[in-house]
C-alpha cells in the first residue's frame, strides 16, 4: 500500500501526487517510471517519476486523465493508498557534457521532461527548454523550468503565453539563425516527437525521445510494449524508454496506441452517462 | 497376474461442451474409490524406475503404499519429503515424459497414475485437513534473498526456512507464483492451489516482498554488501518472450502468448477488471508447445467463432503434454499442422485481418532428434484472423545480467550454474529457468531445493 501524502491538479485533468515510497526513491535515477496498480481490480499503467524527495521518502508522479485508470487514479485524495506501485523501471537517461541542449516537452510530456532536464543542468550544460501546450493552462511545470534554463520559450495553441504555434517552430527558428544545438530530447505526444525527429534529423543533431508504448508488467514479461526501432524490435520497458528519435518507426506506435481505442470510448461513455442521469 | 489387474483409472473432466466457456478446472480430481483402485495397481517394485523418472526422485512406490493403507495425511508428507507442492505437480508435471514413462508396467498395459495419486493426495490433506501446522523452526538468523516467486525461487524459500534461515523473497510482479500465476490457465491450476502453497510458506515465516524488480530497486551487490544477505537464490525464470521477427507481427492484436496468458491469468481480463483483452471472431495461435495450448484453450473461453493452432511440425513432434493436445482437441481448437506463418496483414486500422502462411514438409532429424521442417515453394495461403498469438518461445531477461556485470552468462544469455546451483560469483546461487532455459515446474522446483542445500552447505562450511 503506497499512501498519496500530497495531491495537487494542476492544470485541468492535469494531477500531481506525491507518493511515499522510499525504497524507490532512493533507487530512482532521471528518465524512470514506474508502474502502478489503484486496487485489485486495476489495470497496470506506467507514469514517469518526475521528482523525489529523498527526506520524506516521496516520489512524484504527474499524470493527464486519458481513459479509465487515469481517470480513476485522478479520484483519489490525500490519505488514500495505490494498492501497487512497482520501480524504478526502464534504464535513466544517458546524460553527458553534451555542451547546448535543448528540451523540449509537449503537454504531460513536460513532466517527463523535468527531472531530465535537472539533471542535463547538473551535468554543466547550457539548457534551452521549449514548451508547448494547447492552452497556456497546459503548460504545466513552468516556474520549475524556468528556474534552471538558460532560456525559456513557450508555445500554444493560442499564443497566450508568448509564441503562437507548434514547439517545431521555435526549434526550427534557432537552427535557421544558426545557434549551435549538440543535443535534443523531446517527449510528449507521438506526433510531437516524430516532429521533431524529422527536423533535427536534417541538421544530424543528436535527438532523444521517450515513448510512452501501451505497457503490461515493465519489465520484459509480455512484449506489450515492443516497438521497432533501427529495424529491429525492441521493448520499450527494458530498453527504454528512451530512444534515438532518428530510428524509432512512429507511425508504428502511434498504429498501437489505437488498439484498444473503442473500449476506452465506451467507458467515456458511461461516464458521462451517470454525470447526465 | 497382468489380467487381474484392473484397468489404470480415468481422469474425471468436465466435458468438453460445459467446460470450454470457463475458466473452471477441467479435470476433477480422482474420487477416493479410484485412488485405492489405481494404487492397487502399483507393484512397489524393489528397484523403482518410476522414481528414477522423477527429477526430484519422489518415494513414488511409498508414498502409493501409504494410500492403500488410506493415510492419505502421511502419503502427502511422504511426497513433500522431495516435492513441495504436490497439489501442483500432480496437475501440471509431464508424467508421461518423466515417472509414468518409466512405470513398469508402462511396457505391457498402462502405467500407474502416479500424478493422479499425487494430486489425490495434496488435494485430500488441503481439503479435509485444516490446521496444517508449521513445522518448529530452529531460527539460526542468517538472512538470505531470493529473486522471484516462482516454483524454484519458492520451493527454495521453504527448504532454507525450514532450515531456520531468515528467508526473504523479492518478486517483480504484485503477485506471487511466476509462470503458475501468470502463464498456467485456471482451468488447468486454480489460483487457489498456488495461493494455498505461498500461504504456507508464509506461514512458517518466508518474507515476501511484492512489486520489487531487483536489478533496479536493489541490485545482486546490493543486497549482499548492503542489506546484510548472506547468500542470494536467483530464480527469476526464463520469461522474456521470442517473436518470429516476420512483417506485420506488431500489428494490433498480434500478442505475445505471455502477454495474452498475463492479461487473462494475472490480469483476469475476462472478468469485470479494468485489463482489456479482445480476440474477435477468429484467433489463430503459433506454436506447439505448452504455452501455444494454454492460449489456444484460453482464447477459446472467451468466446470466438473459431481457435487455430498453427504448428510447423506434426503432431508427433508437438513438445506439448499429450493430455493438453488432447484437452484442446476435444474442445474444438482446429489445428493446422506443417504450416508457418510468413507475414500478417491488416485492415485500414492497422488490425491484423490474416496470416499468410506456407506449408512444411518434414527432413531429416536435426540435432534436437526431430525432424525439420522445410518450406514448400509456391504453397503459400491465407487464414482470415482477428487476433494473434506467438507463442514460439522465451529467451532470458537482461535485467539481472546488466546490473550484475561479474555474472558469467553462456551464449544464450542463461546464468552459468553448477549443478548445485552455485554461480562463479560468491554468494550468488541461481535455478530454474534462468539456469536451464525454459523447462519444467518440477525441474525448476529441484533446482531451488539443491540450491538449498548448496547454501546450507556454503554458509556453514561444509564440503
Ligand atoms: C514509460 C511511460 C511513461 C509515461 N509517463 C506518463 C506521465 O508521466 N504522465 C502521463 O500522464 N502519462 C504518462 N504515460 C502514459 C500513461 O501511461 C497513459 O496515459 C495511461 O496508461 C493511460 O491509462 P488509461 O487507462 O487512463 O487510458 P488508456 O485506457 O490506456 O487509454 C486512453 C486513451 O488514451 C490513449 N493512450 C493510451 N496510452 C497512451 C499513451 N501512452 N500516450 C498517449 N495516448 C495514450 C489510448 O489510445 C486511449 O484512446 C507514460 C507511459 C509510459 C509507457
Ligand atoms: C504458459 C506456460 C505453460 C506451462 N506449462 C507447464 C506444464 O504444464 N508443466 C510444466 O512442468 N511446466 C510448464 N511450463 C514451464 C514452467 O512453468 C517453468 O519451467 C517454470 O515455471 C520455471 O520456474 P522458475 O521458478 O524458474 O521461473 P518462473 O516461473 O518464470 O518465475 C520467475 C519469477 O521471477 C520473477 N522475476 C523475474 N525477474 C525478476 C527480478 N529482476 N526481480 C524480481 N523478480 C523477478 C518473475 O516475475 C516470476 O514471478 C509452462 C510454462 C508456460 C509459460
Ligand atoms: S513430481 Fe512430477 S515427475 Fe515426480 S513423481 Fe510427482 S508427478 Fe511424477
Ligand atoms: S515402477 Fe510403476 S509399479 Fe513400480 S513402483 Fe513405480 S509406479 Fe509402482
Ligand atoms: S511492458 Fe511487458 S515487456 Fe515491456
Amino acid at each position: 500500500m503506497f499512501l498519496i501524502v500530497k495531491k495537487e491538479q494542476i492544470a485541468q485533468s492535469n494531477y500531481s501526487y506525491w507518493i511515499k515510497a522510499p525504497d524507490i526513491a532512493f533507487a530512482y535515477k532521471a528518465g524512470q517510471f514506474l508502474i502502478l496498480r489503484i486496487n485489485e481490480k486495476g489495470e497496470r499503467i506506467p507514469l514517469t517519476i518526475v521528482d523525489t524527495d529523498l527526506r520524506d521518502g516521496l516520489i512524484r508522479i504527474i499524470f493527464s486523465v486519458v481513459g479509465k485508470s487515469s481517470y480513476n487514479l485522478s479520484m483519489l485524495n490525500e490519505g488514500d493508498t495505490i494498492l501497487d506501485v512497482v520501480g524504478p523501471l526502464g534504464m535513466p537517461t544517458h546524460i553527458e557534457q553534451f555542451g547546448h541542449a535543448v528540451i523540449v516537452g509537449g503537454g504531460v510530456g513536460i513532466a517527463p521532461v523535468y527531472p531530465i532536464a535537472k539533471e542535463i543542468k547538473n551535468k554543466g550544460n547550457v539548457l534551452t527548454s521549449i514548451l508547448g501546450g494547447r492552452t497556456k493552462e497546459l503548460v504545466i511545470l513552468r516556474s520549475e523550468l524556468k528556474k534552471i534554463s538558460e532560456k525559456l520559450i513557450i508555445v500554444t495553441d493560442d499564443g497566450a503565453l508568448g509564441e503562437k504555434g507548434l514547439v517545431t517552430d521555435p526549434l526550427n527558428k534557432m537552427i535557421e539563425q544558426g545557434v549551435k544545438i549538440d543535443f535534443v530530447l523531446a517527449v510528449g505526444p507521438l506526433v510531437m516527437m516524430s516532429a521533431v525527429s524529422e527536423l533535427t534529423r536534417k541538421y544530424g543533431i543528436k535527438t532523444m525521445v521517450s515513448l510512452n508504448t501501451m505497457m503490461v508488467d515493465g519489465t520484459g514479461m509480455c512484449g506489450c510494449c515492443r516497438c521497432t526501432v533501427d529495424g529491429k524490435t525492441r521493448f520499450a520497458c527494458v530498453h527504454g524508454p528512451e530512444f534515438d528519435g532518428h530510428k524509432v518507426d512512429f507511425k508504428e506506435i502511434m498504429q498501437r496506441q489505437k488498439m484498444f481505442y473503442k473500449q476506452e470510448a465506451k467507458f467515456f461513455n458511461q461516464v458521462k452517462e451517470q454525470k447526465n442521469g | 497376474m497382468a489380467n487381474k489387474r484392473s484397468l489404470r483409472q480415468k481422469m474425471p473432466e468436465r466435458p468438453p461442451e460445459e467446460r470450454k466457456y470457463d475458466f473452471n478446472e477441467v479435470s476433477k480430481g480422482l474420487t477416493p474409490e479410484q485412488a485405492l483402485i489405481e494404487a492397487e495397481r502399483c507393484l512397489e517394485c524393489k528397484k523403482p524406475k518410476c522414481v528414477a523418472g522423477c527429477p526430484v526422485q519422489v518415494d513414488i512406490p511409498g508414498f502409493i503404499r501409504l494410500i492403500k493403507q488410506k493415510k492419505f495425511t502421511e502419503a502427502a508428507d511422504k511426497i513433500k519429503e522431495n516435492n513441495f507442492f504436490p497439489a501442483v505437480c500432480g496437475r501440471v508435471c509431464p508424467q508421461e515424459n518423466q515417472c509414468e514413462k518409466h512405470c513398469v508396467l508402462a511396457i505391457k498395459e498402462q502405467s500407474v497414475a502416479v500424478g493422479y495419486l499425487e494430486r489425490f493426495a495434496a488435494d485430500y490433506v488441503r481439503d479435509n485437513i485444516k490446521n496444517d501446522i508449521p513445522a518448529e523452526i530452529k531460527e539460526n538468523g542468517i538472512k538470505i534473498a531470493i529473486v522471484g516467486a516462482g516454483p524454484a525461487g519458492l520451493a527454495c524459500a521453504g527448504a532454507l526456512r525450514l532450515k531456520g534461515y531468515r528467508v526473504t523473497i523479492y518478486e517483480a510482479l504484485h503477485k506471487t507464483g511466476g509462470v503458475l500465476t501468470y502463464g498456467i490457465p485456471a482451468f488447468r491450476l486454480p489460483k487457489e492451489i498456488v495461493d494455498n502453497e505461498v500461504a504456507y510458506l508464509q506461514k512458517i515465516g518466508v518474507h515476501i516482498k511484492c512489486n520489487w524488480v531487483i536489478g533496479k530497486i536493489k541490485t545482486i551487490d546490493q543486497l549482499l554488501n548492503k542489506e546484510g544477505f548472506k547468500a542470494v537464490f536467483i530464480a527469476s525464470g526464463a520469461g522474456f518472450p521470442s517473436f518470429m521477427e516476420i512483417p506485420g507481427e506488431n500489428l494490433n492484436f498480434v500478442y505475445s502468448a505471455n502477454e495474452f496468458l498475463t492479461r487473462i491469468n494475472l490480469m483476469k481480463a475476462y472478468a469485470d477488471y479494468d485489463t482489456p483483452i479482445e480476440v474477435g471472431k477468429r484467433v489463430a495461435v503459433i506454436g506447439g508447445g505448452n504455452t501455444a495450448m494454454d492460449a489456444a484453450r484460453a482464447a477459446l473461453r472467451l468466446g470466438p467463432d473459431v481457435v487455430y493452432l498453427i504448428y510447423r511440425r506434426s503432431k508427433k513432434e508437438m513438445p506439448a503434454r499429450l493430455e493438453e493436445i488432447h484437452h484442446a482437441q476435444a474442445e474444438g481448437i482446429k489445428f493446422i499442422f506443417l504450416t508457418s506463418p510468413v507475414r500478417y496483414e491488416s485492415d485500414e486500422h492497422h488490425n491484423v485481418n490474416k496470416v499468410v502462411c506456407l506449408k512444411m514438409k518434414l527432413n531429416e532429424p536435426d540435432e534436437s532428434g526431430r525432424r525439420r521442417p522445410v518450406p514448400i515453394k509456391g504453397s503459400e495461403f491465407e487464414i482470415e484472423i482477428d487476433s494473434a498469438v506467438v507463442a514460439i518461445g522465451t529467451h532470458s531477461n537482461p535485467i539481472i545480467p546488466e546490473s550484475t556485470p561479474d555474472l558469467p552468462l553462456n551464449k544464450w544469455g542463461y546464468i552459468v550454474a553448477d549443478e548445485t546451483g552455485k554461480t562463479p560469483k560468491d554468494g550468488v546461487f541461481a535455478g530454474g529457468d534462468i539456469v536451464s532455459g525454459a523447462a519444467t515446474v518440477i525441474e525448476a522446483m529441484g533446482a531451488g531445493k539443491t540450491a538449498a542445500e548448496s547454501i546450507h552447505k556454503y554458509l556453514t562450511g561444509q564440503k
